[in-house]
């Protein structure tokens, strides 16, 4: 278990936290930059807030 | 790809989104009042008139909890309810526990304020509300937390839309947050009195862990989720950049847990932790102007909105607050900065700027989407909203002008030295220097008080209008039916 001190230690546990925070930001950039279809699905979900308006004059008409 | 097609005939749960939204008018005219009341006291302290229960030390927690968790905390739950059944296609999960909400919701704002004005407090800002109150709470929060988790498992869409991932990242963080700040010993079964778990710096660095993710969570993320959703529907366009609200969402809830020790700059904190919180700070002025930016953005070519729609303004103007108040914010959590900013005006003036410029102005707007379609009418006046619009900006230009000059006065006079290394001048020097800027702080909160009294004129009419219509066509509709059938 003694490894698990060399984590304790502040100088060692910043630049590690760093690293593993900036990488995952980089892999989320990937992940939604990186690919044309993938990109292209995710911005057909910026109607979703339009796509309960048929529902929504049914709504009115029952009240 | 999602492409369900919608036409789903069942009825969502609009009575609690009504509940909630009249009761955020109610609580915002309350808060408003006491807000405008303490400013007056504070410019004319005989509004004091020695009655313990109003003064300004015990009224001013009754104000914040009151406009936040009152006003803004009911819009949230009015806001979110609406949103997620809208974009989910599905009815809110257990009409019962939603209720519960409600009513257990209301109780502890309720609660709360006559606490504070009988003297409980666990004087820990924005958290006064002692133990009892803080059980009620943590138990509303986890059933918010179900109904809301609820709704989104027995969605009718295969994706979840950005606006909701706001809200639960808001519902989630506020129930850490209000677990573990609120960690207390009552003296006994019986007594409202408690003290804290944590002791000294530990103590504060708690406090104002959870007193900067109250202003990141509560007071930003849950209300762009709101935007996500209002801004888009009122200009009728979709968001700007969808992918842009998504590295917007992962930056902001990543960056905003680790800057609240900026609030104790020069304090016993240790440097190390205050320098963190500082870099963080600046580094989360990059997705908030990203937000900023793609909220405004969606309504680029269609600008003329701006002219003819009061309620876009509305929108509009507060994402321009919260651009400038989330610039403003980084550029406070600078040492050198703060070491003048801290405990001034300044600071009253920027969370302000916040509060009034971004919150209240996005919850106006979204309110006056979102009511004449839940009453299933028109708004009674375009032309009371367009008022409306002017009072809360002068009233906030008016406030945040005070707070600026008032809290850079107070600074530079309290590190100004004399040729024999004496202080120059005294505190109460300082105190004189700033009256005329309290006196034009309460003007600026009167205006956008005078703003919510016309909002509540127009929800109370457009309510009763609404109401009118359906008992109306309720009224019609027999003799109809007998007619055709004759």
């Amino acid at each position: 278990m003694g490894w698990l001190n060399w984590f304790m230690s502040f100088e060692h546990a910043k630049p590690l936290a760093l690293l593993i925070l900036f990488a995952t930001f980089v892999l989320i950039l990937i992940y939604v930059f990186g690919n044309k279809r993938r990109g292209s699905r995710l911005e057909s979900y910026k109607d979703m807030p339009f796509r309960d308006e048929e529902s929504d004059t049914k709504e009115d008409r029952i009240k | 790809m999602a492409t369900e097609v919608i036409g789903s005939t069942e009825q969502y749960n609009f009575e609690i989104v009504k509940k909630f939204s009249i009761m955020a008018v109610v609580w915002g005219l309350i808060g408003m009042s006491i807000g405008v009341y303490i400013a007056s006291e504070l410019a004319w302290p005989m509004l004091n008139m020695d009655i313990p229960y109003i003064t300004f030390s015990r009224f001013r927690p009754a104000h914040t909890t009151s406009v936040i968790f009152g006003f803004g905390g009911s819009a949230l739950f009015a806001t979110s309810y609406y949103i997620v059944q809208r974009t989910c296609q599905a009815r809110l999960f257990g009409d019962g526990l939603a209720t519960f909400t409600f009513w257990g919701w209301q109780a502890a704002i309720f609660l709360a304020d006559i606490s504070y004005m009988l003297g409980y407090t666990q004087s820990r800002e924005y958290a006064e509300m002692e133990w009892p109150i803080d059980i009620l709470i943590e138990v509303v929060w986890l059933s918010y937390l179900a109904v809301y988790v609820g709704t989104i498992m027995k969605r009718k869409q295969p994706h979840i839309y950005v606006a909701n991932w706001f809200f639960l990242a808001f519902i989630l963080a506020t129930a850490l947050l209000h677990t573990f700040n609120n960690l207390a010993v009552p003296i006994s079964m019986f007594s409202m009195k408690s003290y804290s778990l944590f002791a000294g710096t530990q103590d504060a660095m708690t406090q104002w862990w959870y007193g900067h993710n109250a202003v990141g969570f509560f007071l930003t993320a849950a209300f762009l989720g709101m935007m996500y959703y209002f801004v888009p529907k009122q200009a009728g366009r979709p968001i700007f950049s969808y992918r842009l609200s998504i590295i917007h969402f992962w930056a902001l809830v990543f960056l905003y847990m680790w800057v609240g020790a900026h609030h104790l700059h020069w304090t016993a904190l240790p440097d190390w932790t205050s320098t963190l919180a500082a870099t963080f700070s600046i580094m989360l002025l990059l997705p908030s102007w990203g937000g900023m930016i793609n909220g405004i953005l969606t309504l680029s070519g269609a600008w003329d909105k701006l002219r003819t729609d009061p309620v876009m303004r509305f929108l509009i103007v507060a994402l321009s607050f919260y651009g400038m108040a989330t610039f403003e914010g980084p550029l406070m959590a600078l040492k050198d900065v703060n070491a003048l900013s801290h405990y001034t005006d300044w600071t009253v003036g920027h969370v302000h700027s916040g509060a009034l410029g971004w919150v209240a102005m996005i919850t106006f707007g979204s309110m006056y989407h979102m009511i004449p379609r839940l009453w299933n009418t028109k708004i009674w006046s375009e032309k009371l909203i367009g008022t409306h619009f002017w009072l809360a900006t002068i009233g906030v230009l008016l406030y945040i002008t005070a707070m600026w000059i008032s809290g850079i006065t107070a600074g530079l006079m309290w590190r100004a030295y004399d040729q024999y290394g004496n202080l120059q001048y005294s505190f109460v020097d300082s105190v004189a220097a700033i009256h005329p800027l309290y006196v034009m702080r309460a003007v600026g909160g009167a205006f956008f008080l005078t703003g919510m009294v016309l909002m509540a004129i127009n929800v109370f009419m457009t309510i009763r209008q609404g109401d009118r219509e359906a008992a109306r066509l309720r009224a019609t509709s027999p003799t109809k039916m007998t007619a055709a059938s004759a």
